[in-house]
């Protein structure tokens, strides 16, 4: 028998002990609670508290004004922004989900051929940086010597153009078809979900395939194409690089490439504050009122059994239908990224990689050797998007552990402080960074340091709903079994709970790795002359109009994308940036 | 001397009381079941001994030293205690040795004494063959003997069972029953055992304690329990009784019909004539087909109607209704005595059988 049980001092009974007492029992994790409070309020609270804040003060001074509204809503110019940032993400949206909802239906119930392809060119079109799409169409359909436009000439012998991506449909296109596989996700994961004995149901009552898909299976899974539909709203009023890439040439100005115009010398960060507030209210308004919407009980009609399946017979409506996904699928990804490579490899790229004396590999030597800066960005990109993945993961797995354990209370204050940059547009949250902390006391403008900070904030959010997975997962008596047994609460985790988690962990330090190695949005207003990340250059030259550099750069982020991607997929699983939180 | 002392332990959350003023002993190397139905305060309590949960009020001694009170608790990993969990908790990224030898290494004792301890304890519980697998290949009741094996090659000050066999099909739970007495047996170690089975807790304790609402309400041996309720919740919790409600009064109980002979019912009466309840088991009574010839004194004998009859397979259930009475009484009967519904019978009280509860 072992008789190690000892008290300091035996403690008297039903006497409220001393604050001695207390300090001695006291847990680390209370202390821990205080720190992360402190680091969440730095990274969420104060750059939002203080965007609202110099939206009311004047420059310089820092005087109570209401000046930064009046001038941000005083021009019909800015008003126009403001509408068509709305109208785009409507039809952007709307677009997508015409997109996205029939080829979720065809690769979950029916007996389509070529799901693997369809799967891959939605996962293809998910994994692409947005703005590499929006060069590609550029190529594909610029109005003078886009590829589309010049085959059409040549087939018609015509004078004038076929499409032109600088308009708004253009685009509007451009945007849908790099956000509509949100939209599959969401309402594939839904209709994965759904019993046939429900079509079933129906059939028996008499209703055929397409009255049972019309009446039963579409209805269900609406709540999940309304939602998919509101994200790339929201997604699409918030996007800084394809309005910029296209927009700004084809005149058409939205309230990202505005709020980057507001930050042209002289900055005007208060104007811009004043003028990032709709897209902030819009945004938190309409997730709040999904939320309340989504807690009603009743609109959540699907069970979360997934019951018998079985796949409809298209006959032969099959060719049609998957040519609609190779259609969609071609124009996501195929066709702009063709284009992109072969622009790369062409000294003219309106002149076709046959043309004789076209095809080079100048266009890479120049970048990887002889650039002042693509190098350089390429290992900046790669170490910030590491660090902040690295601090996001270790924040997100601390809080979700408190929050999940309920060591403290209150602590799942600490949950919503790490949830809340899910709510915050990404370039609005960059606007609140650099008015917080570009400028002295702290100064942190032009640093590594600041935009490492910005991106561990924006994607706290997807590293929290990660960890707390991960943790939930693992049963509180894991641990205690641990703890009787002699282990305290520190040993407990680094011995049980860890190695339990970290193959989640990685998972999601890889998505936040991926998605922050290609963030533009806030990248672009936080870099400095010296720390330009690989999105940020690959606009700075979209800007330069140098077509065959830009296409090559292009080729560049898009190997690295893919090989991050690969080395995803081997470690975490071959869906593991598509799994829906 | 005593080794586990709960002394008027309570935990409140709010204004909830889920463990009320709870006085528990526990002797060297005892086996005790606490036993209640689901939300009874069983595991709380459990968890408070383990260091788990704060109580809010009363106290938790071992050995004489104080482990818990309000606002200064021991935490678990400095009880020398050790636990069986609902779940097991076999940690799957060990293998089965790894498990069983997590406390001893923690202990720091030299690889080869940890290394013949875990060989001897899987041994004990059939598992050396499998030492070197992952849990993920065992089934439920391989990893059940994973967590005992690992609970108790530590030899615990205490041993904390937390419904360990509630995930088990019947058959291995029955197993794993006499496995659990068979090990406290040989290792005699001192044992507290939360279950919600009646039939668990016979089989393994050497006293039940029976909760409810918070509350003990009758800590005693389980034939004990089973034959002498001190309260209507144990009575009905405890196997199945008839519980009668009736009028006691210059020596005898009055029932509906019918009445007995105080003098031959076991246990107090109250001083005063008063009304009382029994509990009668159905196994106290008998039926027969014809009136037998009364050989004991005073024991009663009713007229009965046959009103309804279950058969069990180990025995028949019958609900008889005796004439002149308002009353339905369950009685047991063994397979072969088959009488139909509606017939005539006799029925027998054994009232040395009958238990006055409060």
């Amino acid at each position: 028998m072992t008789e190690t049980v000892t008290l300091p001092k035996p403690a008297i009974e039903a006497r409220p002990p001393g604050v001695l007492t207390r300090l001695r029992y006291l847990e680390p994790s209370n202390l821990l609670w205080l720190l992360l409070v402190l680091i969440l309020l730095f990274l969420v609270a104060v750059p939002i508290g203080k965007l609202l804040v110099v939206s009311f003060e004047q420059q310089g001074t820092g005087a109570f004004t209401l000046s930064n509204y009046a001038t941000a809503y005083g021009r019909v110019r800015y008003l126009e922004a403001l509408g068509n940032s709305l109208i785009l993400g409507t039809s952007s949206a709307l677009l997508a989900a015409v997109f996205a909802v029939p080829m979720a239906w065809a690769v979950s119930r029916t007996d389509m051929p070529g799901k693997g392809l369809t799967w891959a060119a939605v996962m293809g079109a998910f994994i692409m940086p947005p703005y590499l799409g929006a060069v590609g169409w550029i190529l594909l359909a610029g109005p003078n010597s886009g590829f589309i436009n010049q085959a059409w000439r040549w087939v018609t012998g015509a004078e004038g153009a076929l499409v032109n991506v600088y308009s708004f449909p253009g685009l509007a296109l451009v945007i849908a078809l790099h956000s509509f596989p949100l939209i599959f996700i969401f309402v594939k994961s839904a209709l994965d979900l759904i019993s046939s004995e429900m079509e079933d149901a129906a059939n028996i009552l008499g209703a055929g395939t397409m009255t049972a898909t019309r009446r039963v299976t579409l209805p269900l899974v609406w709540p999940a194409i309304l939602g998919g539909t509101i994200v790339v709203f929201l997604e699409t009023i918030a996007l800084f690089g394809t309005p910029a890439i296209i927009g700004i040439p084809a005149r058409i100005n939205v309230v990202t490439t505005q709020l980057w115009q507001f930050f042209e010398y002289p900055v005007r960060v208060e104007v811009a504050a004043a003028y990032a507030m709709p897209l902030l209210l819009i945004t938190v308004g309409i997730i709040l009122a999904q939320k309340l919407l989504l807690a009603r009980k009743g609109y959540v009609s699907q069970t979360g059994k997934g019951g018998e399946r079985r796949i409809i017979r298209l006959g032969v409506w099959r060719w049609p239908v998957f040519a609609y996904c190779a259609i969609v699928g071609s124009m996501a990804v195929v066709m702009p990224v063709a284009v992109l490579l072969q622009s790369s490899f062409a000294k003219a790229w309106g002149r076709g990689l046959l043309a004789p004396g076209n095809f080079t590999f100048d266009n890479y030597t120049y970048l990887l050797f002889r650039h002042e800066m693509a190098l350089s960005s390429i290992w900046n990109t790669l170490w910030y998007s590491a660090t902040a993945a690295t601090a996001a993961v270790l924040i997100a797995v601390l809080v979700a552990y408190i929050v999940t354990r309920k060591l403290v209370p209150f602590g799942s204050a600490l949950g919503f402080l790490a949830m809340a940059p899910f709510v915050i547009p990404g370039i609005v949250m960059a606007i609140g960074f650099y008015a917080a902390y570009a400028a002295p006391p702290l100064a942190l403008y032009g640093t590594a340091l600041i935009i490492i900070l910005a991106f561990t904030a924006r994607f706290l959010p997807i590293a929290f709903a990660n960890a707390s997975a991960a943790v939930r997962s693992v049963h509180p008596e894991m641990e205690e079994a641990s703890r009787i047994l002699g282990g305290g609460r520190l040993m407990t985790v680094a011995r049980i709970t860890a190695p339990l988690i970290r193959r989640s962990l990685l998972g999601g330090w890889l998505i936040v790795f991926i998605v922050a190695s290609r963030e533009l949005s806030s990248a672009v207003f936080l870099v400095g002359p010296r720390t330009r990340t690989m999105a940020v250059l690959l606009y700075d030259l979209s800007e330069a109009g140098n077509f065959e550099v830009l296409s090559a750069f292009g080729g560049l982020l898009l190997a690295i994308t893919l090989i991050l991607v690969g080395i995803g997929m081997k470690l975490a699983g071959r869906d593991f940036m598509l799994r829906r939180n | 001397m005593p080794r586990l002392t709960l002394k008027g332990l309570g935990k409140a959350y709010g204004k909830l009381k889920v463990v009320d003023d709870v006085d528990l002993t526990l002797e060297e190397g005892e086996f005790v079941s606490l036993l209640g139905p689901s939300g009874c305060g069983k595991t709380t309590t459990l968890r408070m001994i383990a260091g788990f949960v704060e109580p809010t009020s009363g106290s938790i001694t071992l050995n004489g030293q104080v482990l818990s009170a309000p606002g200064a608790v021991l935490p678990p990993e400095k009880r020398g205690m050790s636990m069986i969990f609902q779940s097991y908790a076999i940690w799957p990224n060990m293998t089965v040795a790894e498990n069983v030898g997590f406390g001893l290494t923690l202990k720091k004792l030299p690889k080869e004494e940890v290394r013949a301890k875990v060989k001897r304890i899987l041994e004990v519980v059939q598992m050396a063959h499998l030492a070197d697998r992952y849990p993920a290949e065992l089934s439920g009741g391989q990893q059940q003997r994973v967590a005992l094996a690992r609970a108790i090659v530590v030899q615990p000050a205490v041993l904390l069972l937390d419904e360990p066999l509630s995930n088990l099909d019947a058959n291995l739970r029955e197993e794993m029953r006499f496995e659990i007495r068979r090990l406290h047996d040989e290792f005699r170690f001192t044992t507290v055992y939360v279950t919600h089975d009646q039939a668990e807790a016979m089989a393994t304790a050497d006293r039940i304690a029976v909760m409810q609402g918070g509350r003990i309400e009758q800590v005693d041996a389980p034939h004990v329990i089973y034959t002498r309720p001190r309260t209507r919740f144990v009575a009905g919790f405890i196997g199945r009784t008839n519980l009668i409600e009736g009028r006691f009064a210059n020596g005898e109980v009055g029932l509906d019909g019918f009445a007995l002979r105080s003098d031959q019912i076991p246990g107090s009466m109250p001083a005063s004539s008063q009304p009382i309840l029994l509990s009668l088991r159905p196994q106290g009574m008998a039926l027969h087909r014809g009136r037998p010839a009364t050989g004991r004194d005073g024991v009663p004998l009713l007229a009965a109607t046959v009103a309804q009859r279950t058969y069990l397979g180990e025995s028949w259930d019958y609900i008889v209704h005796p004439e002149a009475s308002g009353l339905k009484l369950r009685v047991t009967a063994p397979p072969l005595q088959v009488h139909e519904v509606g017939e005539s019978v006799w029925l027998e009280i054994d009232p040395q059988q009958i238990a006055v509860v409060n």
